[in-house]
């Protein structure tokens, strides 16, 4: 039981972070119908840019308190990851909006090596570490143990989207989107700039892409050019496990997503554990004695395979994912 | 250009008509003595472009293949690469030490095509119901899922020897006589690579002739239709159902003989070439060339093997010849122009550099009404 506490502990910790990159998709999809695959890559800036901001800071001779330190690398990490999304919309994506449905699909992943190259150019191939900013002290709760930069990254994420709905549900600019993402066409004749809100979701979704980048940076204190990847894989996962376009289900999917993957690290071991089969060869069973019966088919390794799995499984049964609304054949 | 445009548009649309007038035999001459002597003229830079020539057949044939599953039927995949990882390995365990098993090559090569076929099947049975990109994240998922197997498959019983990769791979050999080694053939000294380079010729002529038979055909109509409406290819009494699986398999089984190749030209296979980066670039190759056009993916195909080549020998050189010193390494800066270039290929020329005419068409039409307004 103490397993999986703190295994749904860290699986929800995960998942915020996958639900912050994975509403940046979702919005996106959901106005103009394309997969930004630059999108993990954003991420992967925010982190950097922050990683640079803090440690060039504290080499400073009088060193400002932690939380300063962050919220000045956040904030950064926010303004240059904006730019860099309103930059790569208007170049790679708004000249091919009536092109066949792939094309742009092909500029994202150009984009993508191309800001992946520019990150190896800029901070070099190693992992870079991040300085012991924060000291996190653990609480127990249940038996299990989260601490303070956990909960902070839950709290934030969850705050982060309740502001995101906010928007969406409650301001003018969010009602121009959803008009949009119903009909450019007419949302366009109803006197929307359709450009203005294209843009603008490209824009929030890269904010919330650097908060996302920033934690990760600090969850995991390593960062690396090729982390934006698998990141943004994850997300966009999570995004159309949710059902993509729909804002609730990506961060749905974001929290699942990343449960399922750790409940799936912490038990795949023990659920393939062979050694309790009769029919084992000697040789396996010599391996059993030798190991105290714990010999895995499937080990932790194989958690990326589990969050596929279960993704394969959802869209068989509902093809448009968690929350997605079924769309009908012919639009 | 328009002129071999002009050439190639006669072969296809009077191919099987019995007057095919001179112009063209003395084309298809001109292009198969061109392609014969290509390997000894690559020679003359470096044994390592015919190298280079063979790896550009190889994605020729799986540009192709996927252009079965996303060109002609409209199927997004992006996972595609695992068909290719699914060829490669079934050859590597069946031709080296690894299993101490060495089967001969043509026993292989149509084993890994049909089990490449089967897992098509696998992939396309649960997900005929998707539509669009659900079906490409499920694919994706279903590229990644095959290659953590491979990389993971090495406990509790060895099978696929893990990261390390599988070694020592046999190449092909026909009774005694080897690919891979140097040696002369007929009085002329061929060196290994392009005594591969005419097989791999001969194989990429036939997935070639295969494909532009299967567009003609009329399965391959119904996959135009299916991916032009899905809807009406039903209601003109098309089973959508087992045509789309065809395309899944058909595809799939192009890929796992190009994997079977890999395997053998290379003698080593590891998890790492079957990864997403892979199955994108293999997309792109498709969409840059011109999605459903054959003769347009295989341009890309060829381009996109031949522009990183050419970049890695160019890009350091040129820096030299203009700031003095290099500032970019060579691997960096080949892959940013790399991605430079997919961008500005697709702005440009948004329907891929040689769109098939129905494409060309729609886009005309589609954007007609743009100007009118």
């Amino acid at each position: 039981m103490d397993i999986f506490l703190q295994q749904l502990i860290n699986g929800i910790t995960l998942g915020s972070v996958y639900a912050l990159v994975a509403l940046g998709y979702t919005m996106v999809y959901g106005i103009i119908g394309l997969i930004n695959f630059a999108h993990g890559e954003v991420v992967m800036i925010g982190a950097m840019v922050s990683l640079t901001v803090v440690t060039s800071l504290l080499g400073m001779h009088a060193p400002l308190p932690a939380a300063l330190i962050i919220l000045v690398a956040l904030f950064v990490a926010i303004i240059v990851c904006m730019t860099i999304a309103y930059g790569m919309e208007k170049i790679a994506y708004r000249p091919l909006r009536k092109a066949p449905r792939l094309a742009p699909l092909i500029t994202a992943i150009g984009v993508s090596i191309i800001l992946q190259n520019l990150a190896l150019m800029i901070w070099g191939r190693n992992y870079l570490t991040f300085p012991p900013l924060i000291q996190p002290t653990a609480h127990n709760i249940f038996g299990a143990s989260m601490t303070d930069l956990q909960m902070l990254i839950v709290v934030l994420a969850a705050l982060l989207m309740g502001g995101l709905m906010f928007i969406v549900q409650r301001t003018r600019l969010g009602m121009a989107m959803r008009a949009t993402a119903q009909n450019p066409q007419v949302a366009g004749l109803m006197g929307i700039d359709i450009n203005v809100v294209i843009s603008a979701a490209f824009v929030i979704g890269a904010a919330l892409a650097a908060v996302a980048g920033l934690m990760v940076m600090t969850y995991y204190g390593i960062a690396h050019y090729y982390m934006g990847f698998l990141l943004g894989l994850k997300a966009f996962t999570a995004a159309v496990l949710g059902g993509i376009g729909n804002l609730a289900g990506a961060m749905l999917g974001g929290v699942l997503l990343g449960v399922i993957e750790a409940l799936g690290a912490g038990y795949i071991g023990d659920v393939s554990n062979i050694c309790g089969f009769p029919l084992l060869s000697d040789s396996m069973q010599q391996q059993c004695a030798a190991s105290d019966g714990q010999v895995s088919l499937f080990g932790s390794n194989y958690q990326d395979v589990f969050a596929f799995f279960v993704l394969i499984l959802v869209l068989i049964f509902r093809p448009s994912g968690l929350l997605g609304e079924r769309v009908s054949e012919r639009a | 250009m328009s002129n071999a445009q002009a050439r190639d548009q006669t072969v296809t649309a009077h191919g099987r008509s019995k007057s095919i007038p001179p112009r063209v035999w003395a084309g298809v001459v001109l292009i198969a003595v061109a392609l014969a002597v290509l390997p000894f003229a690559a020679a003359l830079i470096g044994q390592a472009w015919v190298r280079i020539l063979n790896f550009a057949m190889i994605y020729v044939m799986l540009a192709l293949g996927l252009n079965i599953v996303v060109g002609f039927a409209g199927l997004l995949d992006l996972g595609y690469i695992a068909f290719y990882a699914v060829g490669a390995y079934m050859y590597a365990l069946l031709a080296s030490p690894h299993f101490n098993i060495h089967l001969p090559f043509w026993v292989i090569l149509p084993m890994g095509a049909g089990l490449a076929c089967i897992f098509g099947v696998l992939l396309g049975a649960p997900t005929l119901k998707l539509r669009g990109d659900y079906l490409a994240i499920v694919t994706l998922g279903f590229g990644e899922i095959i290659r953590i197997f491979l990389n993971n498959l090495n406990a509790p019983v060895n099978v696929t020897n893990g990261p390390q990769g599988i070694n020592l791979i046999d190449p092909f050999r026909i009774d005694g006589f080897a690919l891979s080694k140097a040696g002369p053939v007929l009085g002329i000294p061929f060196s290994g690579p392009q005594k591969y380079y005419y097989v791999l010729l001969l194989l990429t002529i036939i997935v070639i002739v295969i494909n532009l038979r299967l567009q003609d055909s009329r399965l391959g109509r119904a996959w135009e239709a299916i991916r032009e409406d899905e809807i009406a290819a039903k209601a003109m009494g098309i089973n959508t159902r087992n045509v789309k699986l065809l395309a899944f398999a058909m595809g799939a089984s192009f890929g796992g003989i190009a994997g079977g190749i890999f395997s053998a030209t290379q003698e080593f296979v590891s998890p790492e070439s079957f990864g997403l980066f892979e199955s994108i670039i293999v997309l792109a190759m498709v969409v840059l060339g011109g999605m459903g056009n054959i003769p347009g993916v295989i341009l890309g195909a060829v381009m996109l093997t031949l522009l990183p080549e050419v970049l890695r020998y160019t890009m350091e050189p040129l820096q030299y010849a203009l700031f003095g010193r290099v500032w970019i390494d060579a691997e960096t800066i080949r892959l940013l122009v790399f991605g430079l270039a997919l961008v500005a290929i697709m702005l440009l020329r948004p329907a891929g550099l040689w769109p098939s005419a129905v494409r060309k068409r729609e886009l005309e039409v589609a954007r007609a009404p743009e100007g009118a307004e």
